[in-house]
């Protein structure tokens, strides 16, 4: 029935982050900040970065979303903390990809974010999925401006 | 309730979405269409199929015949006085911004005053807001009653005699009121504003008078009564329109045309340039033509039978909320609402893969989900076509959402 297709799209691991977000909240003296919307359907995002010598050392987001673009915030912080610019902007590109239906990089470890691999087959959701992604670009293209 | 077989008239209700039977509860975003309406365009195409208003044969006069022809159903379908009131365009947006761009421009100075609502779909605001910043006139918010009614004394309390255009929707597309336009009519007339109606969501459902109602201007869509997209018109009161200055200057509008000036043809062409939307037209003219075999009275008594029966089983659901007024009587068929600890988004997910289609989102009205103070609303919307039995599904597809985030929980 079609709860089995729902499992692919709602992982555990996805609403894991929507129920219990990782890295919420605001920094206070980031160096970035991105707003966000998505139109069509009122998703917001407040995204906040310390980005420094070319490295993401901070970010938490703040937001009010549908289960998969709050996860997706979610995860994304939790992903790129730590990463060098280069390697968080080629993760966007991989989840864009793999949203796409597109071959991606296979040797870079996604960790939580493959559950949004599911997304994929809901062509409605995809927008939800990598607003949180989107928004983490414009702000690293922003700060090295 | 309307007879089960006005089902069978709408070819696309009887496929399976995610292996069910569909149900479709988004006519007010856009309404299906019955055979009879895809035929009349089919058949246009297949017979008829020419410019209007130029050719000398036959064809061309076919098919200026159809598309006239739309215009009288039209003309009949509204009461308007005459059928030089009757502008095709591409629909209430459209027609909203004519208004705006022609009336307004031309009546609308530095400190006059715009009124809308609190309740405005996006296509009754933005327009108001980009001729108010033009002319640095002043836009102003009728106020909401809790259940999301407006009364005649706030719109008092905002009228004045510096008001130059009030501007209304009929129903609302998230609220499900009916909004009392003759007396707000009445009002801006004694205030010497002229009337506006955002009339989308109230022609697909229920008997529309534009004399009776007496606003000046009355713009609607064919696309949520059952007609094809594209096609939409805006009423207006032949002494306003016969002032006014097309938006849009190219063939078909003009009567002569010099080197460095031209006259435009009478009403309501000089409104219309370019080849108009001719299919369309004749689209709505069937659609029209479908609704009226009905009876609009008995389109009316179906919905308000099953707004009743959805707000009576809806309301069983443990943890909903119902926005607007929740007595049946003031409202049209269709339930805005949210469901506890399910976002909107993640619910129309869900019933989708149950093959019941809703809306998510701000449906177009950004400031009134500030209103009502939400991000985002689901909404069912009901039409001649939907059962008591769509009704059941839909609740039971939300205790299945329910139950499905409570268990990922
Ligand atoms: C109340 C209301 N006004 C205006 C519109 C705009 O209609 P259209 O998109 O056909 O121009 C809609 C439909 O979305 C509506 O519901």
């Amino acid at each position: 029935m079609s709860t089995r297709n729902l499992d692919q799209l709602y992982r555990s691991v996805i609403m894991d982050h929507y129920k219990t977000p990782r890295n919420k909240g605001v920094i206070e003296e980031s160096s970035v900040t991105v707003d966000m919307n998505n139109p069509t359907c009122g998703d917001v995002i407040h995204l906040t970065m310390q980005v420094e010598d070319g490295t993401v050392q901070n970010a938490k987001f703040e937001g009010e979303g549908c289960s998969i673009s709050m996860a997706s915030a979610s995860m994304m912080t939790q992903m790129i903390k730590g990463k060098s610019v280069e390697d968080a902007l080629s993760l966007a590109n991989t989840i864009s990809n793999i949203m796409l239906g597109n071959e991606y990089d296979d040797s870079i470890e996604l960790g939580d974010i493959e559950a949004l691999s599911g997304v994929a087959k809901f062509p409605a959701r995809i927008k939800c999925a990598t607003l949180a992604w989107k928004a983490m670009e414009q702000g690293v293209r922003k700060d090295s401006e | 309730m309307l007879n089960i077989d006005i089902r069978k008239h709408f070819p696309i209700l009887e496929q399976e979405i995610n292996g069910h039977p569909l149900v479709y509860l988004d006519s007010a975003a856009t309404s299906q269409k019955p055979q009879q309406v895809i035929d009349a365009i089919s058949n246009y195409y297949e017979k008829d199929n020419s410019n209007v208003h130029r050719g000398v044969h036959t064809l061309g006069n076919q098919a200026t015949e159809a598309y006239e022809g739309a215009r009288d159903k039209v003309r009949d379908f509204i009461n308007a006085k005459s059928r030089e009131e009757i502008i095709f365009t591409r629909g209430t947006t459209t027609s909203i911004n004519i208004v705006a761009q022609s009336y307004g421009r031309a009546n609308v100075g530095e400190g006059d005053e715009i009124v809308i609502t609190h309740m405005e779909h996006h296509s009754n605001i933005i327009p108001w807001q980009q001729l108010a910043r033009e002319k640095g006139a002043v836009l102003k918010f009728i106020d909401l009653e809790a259940d999301g009614t407006i009364t005649l004394e706030k719109v008092r309390e905002v009228v004045t005699e510096r008001t130059k255009i009030v501007s209304i929707m009929h129903v609302s597309n998230v609220l499900g009121t009916v909004n009392p336009i003759k007396e707000i009519t009445e009002i801006a007339h004694e205030n010497g504003a002229i009337m506006v109606v955002d009339g989308a969501q109230a022609a697909p459902h229920m008997k529309v008078d534009v004399q009776h109602l007496d606003c000046d201007f009355y713009a609607f869509s064919g696309h949520k009564m059952v007609g094809p997209t594209g096609i939409g018109v805006l009423y207006g009161k032949k002494e306003l329109l016969n002032k006014m200055e097309p938006v849009e200057f190219g063939g078909e509008m003009i009567d002569f045309v010099g080197l460095y000036e031209s006259t435009w043809k009478e009403l309501p062409w000089k409104f219309e340039g370019g080849t108009p939307i001719i299919a369309g037209a004749v689209g709505l003219g069937a659609a029209i033509d479908y609704l009226e075999e009905i009876g609009l009275d008995n389109v009316e008594k179906h919905e308000q039978h099953l707004a009743e029966y959805a707000m009576n089983r809806m309301s069983e659901v443990e943890g909903i909320t119902i926005y607007g007024p929740l007595e049946p009587e003031k409202r049209a068929s269709l339930i805005t609402f949210n469901l506890n600890d399910v976002h909107p988004h993640d619910l129309a997910t869900v019933l989708d893969m149950h093959g019941i289609a809703v809306r998510a989102g701000h449906h177009c009205c950004q400031p009134l989900m500030k209103w009502l103070d939400v991000s985002a609303t689901a909404r069912a919307s009901f039409y001649i076509y939907n059962t008591e039995e769509d009704v059941d599904r839909l609740v039971d597809g939300l205790r299945i959402a329910k139950e499905y985030f409570n268990d990922v929980n």
